[in-house]
């Protein structure tokens, strides 16, 4: 089944910067405006704008809320306080991850769930039917927003001089309603770049006003546009999963690392929830019988590591395989997220390569993050 | 996009220059390079190889894919871009000057070449 792919309210906008388009998860996204190694830069040392209104938001309400969210989750849902949001994952009765996702409690009996746009009807209909017998409502606001996003160092200065909201006072992963630019929004400190910065839920029909606002007031601090080439880049340098690649309904999130995310203590109930018994016993098998770790490859030479390469070890057996790779344009070279063998996954394991296209390349083994802001 | 009028044109994106003493430069086209991103590795032929029209002879590594690079022409090769091989970007910023790639002593090429106007056209 084709259908034609949706496109964000700011569409034209895209187009008139001459930006190149591609289809992701059935919409039509600015891959990049013009060099994406520029684009990634920029969010490093200055400032970019992104449309990133693909995400899905889903609204629950009710007295019932938190709740639901509590077993439909895998995080202590009920614990966030208001203002505050949550990364947290959505399992299956298996343990396998559904999706991952960002929760803002808005108000004492309201969230938003924001998942990614592959997974948002899955996630929506997830929690459709878990909502059953909860005091809860299940609402797609989806066509609701316009997410966008202004990421980078210079991010602050150029929100502050567009809103009275008080940024100061709000945290990474925190998330009020005010005003930015004459335009009602819900600002959050949240992003995916591992930079400061802050994205921006507004109804659809203020997205091009919102949009030119930021470009305007970012202009002397060197903000640019940014497609979805660069996010992935700079996401990957930051070492923050991308659902497809490091996350599967195959993979648990204890098998990704990020068994942290999952609480089998709860705020609202007695713990119960989708998933528990599976993660109980993921969780003992990581400790007990370590499964292929989710680790840094960074390359001693320029040839470039693409999901699904095969990792090899000093006799050139497989002992893993790459999840996301890429040019790293902060470090100059190649580099790559992998699931390794636990015995070949501690930092600076000797002998480890990348078969790419047939040529054992080798890699050097690293702790993730490949980068991470000083503060 | 502005494809060169001296230059000749695979179905591959390859351009190819006109003839100096049997000897003709070779890159890829503006279009390729646009549709490609941000090269950030290519891997040519060496030196003495001989390549066959149509035939696969290196490779383009970009931010998001890499690309098989296509010789339009048969023949040996004479000389290779070291600076392109050095700074990979030049096929983005100049890739009808100094991003072009290698140079070959041509002993036979198809006749299915384009002329820019030709290219223009096939990739509108």
């Amino acid at each position: 089944m084709t259908e034609a792919p949706r496109r964000t309210a700011l569409d034209a906008t895209h187009r008139a910067l001459g930006a190149t388009m591609t289809d992701f998860a059935g919409w039509d996204m600015p891959l990049r405006y013009g060099s994406e190694r520029d684009e990634h830069v920029a969010v490093r040392t200055r400032a970019g704008l992104f449309d990133l209104s693909h995400m899905g938001e889903i609204t629950v309400t009710g007295s019932g809320a938190a709740d639901l969210l509590d077993f439909a989750l895998v995080g202590n849902i009920g614990g966030v306080a208001v203002g505050r949001a949550r990364y947290t994952m959505i399992c299956d009765a298996e343990g396998g991850i559904l999706d991952d996702l960002i929760v803002y409690r808005l108000g004492e009996t309201e969230y938003m769930v924001v998942a990614n746009a592959s997974n948002a009807q899955v996630v929506l209909d997830a929690l459709t039917e878990r909502a059953d017998g909860f005091a809860a409502e299940v609402r797609d606001d989806r066509d609701a927003y316009a997410l966008l996003a202004v990421q980078g160092p210079e991010s602050p200065g150029i929100l502050k001089g567009l809103t009275d909201a008080d940024l100061d006072g709000l945290k990474y992963y925190a998330g009020l309603p005010g005003t930015v630019a004459g335009v009602p929004a819900l600002i959050a400190r949240t992003g995916y770049t591992g930079e400061d910065g802050f994205e921006l839920f507004v109804r659809p029909s203020d997205a091009v006003a919102l949009w030119e606002a930021l470009t305007a007031a970012g202009k002397d601090a060197g903000l640019v546009p940014c497609g979805l080439s660069c996010r992935d880049t700079l996401r990957l340098e930051a070492g923050m999963p991308l659902y497809g690649h490091e996350l599967t309904t195959g993979t648990t999130p204890f098998d990704a690392g990020l068994g942290r995310v999952v609480k089998f203590e709860k705020t609202t109930n007695d713990g119960d929830f989708v998933g528990r018994a599976a993660l109980e016993a993921a969780r003992d098998r990581a400790e007990t019988q370590p499964p292929r770790k989710l680790v840094g490859l960074i390359a001693e030479g320029r040839r470039v590591p693409r999901a699904g390469y095969p990792v090899v070890g000093p006799d050139g057996a497989v002992i893993g395989e790459v999840t996301s790779g890429a040019p790293s344009p902060t470090l100059g070279k190649p580099v790559a997220m992998a699931y390794v063998d636990a015995a070949h996954a501690a930092p600076g394991t000797a002998g480890v390569a990348v078969d790419i296209r047939g040529t054992h390349e080798p890699y050097e083994v690293v702790a993730l993050p490949f980068y991470k802001r000083q503060k | 996009m502005n494809n060169p009028q001296q230059l000749r044109y695979s179905k591959e994106h390859e351009w190819l220059s006109a003839a100096e003493e049997g000897v003709s430069a070779i890159g890829i086209t503006e279009h390729a390079a646009n549709a490609l991103g941000d090269v950030v590795f290519v891997q040519l032929p060496a030196v003495g190889d001989t390549v066959t029209a149509g035939e696969t002879c290196g490779e383009l590594e970009s931010t998001k894919s890499v690309s098989d690079l296509y010789s339009p022409v048969d023949g040996e090769v004479t000389e290779i871009n070291e600076d392109v091989v050095s700074d990979p970007s030049l096929v983005n910023t100049a890739p009808f000057e100094g991003g072009w790639l290698f140079k070959v002593k041509v002993s036979g090429e198809p006749d299915d070449l384009l002329t820019a106007d030709e290219y223009t056209a096939f990739t509108g």
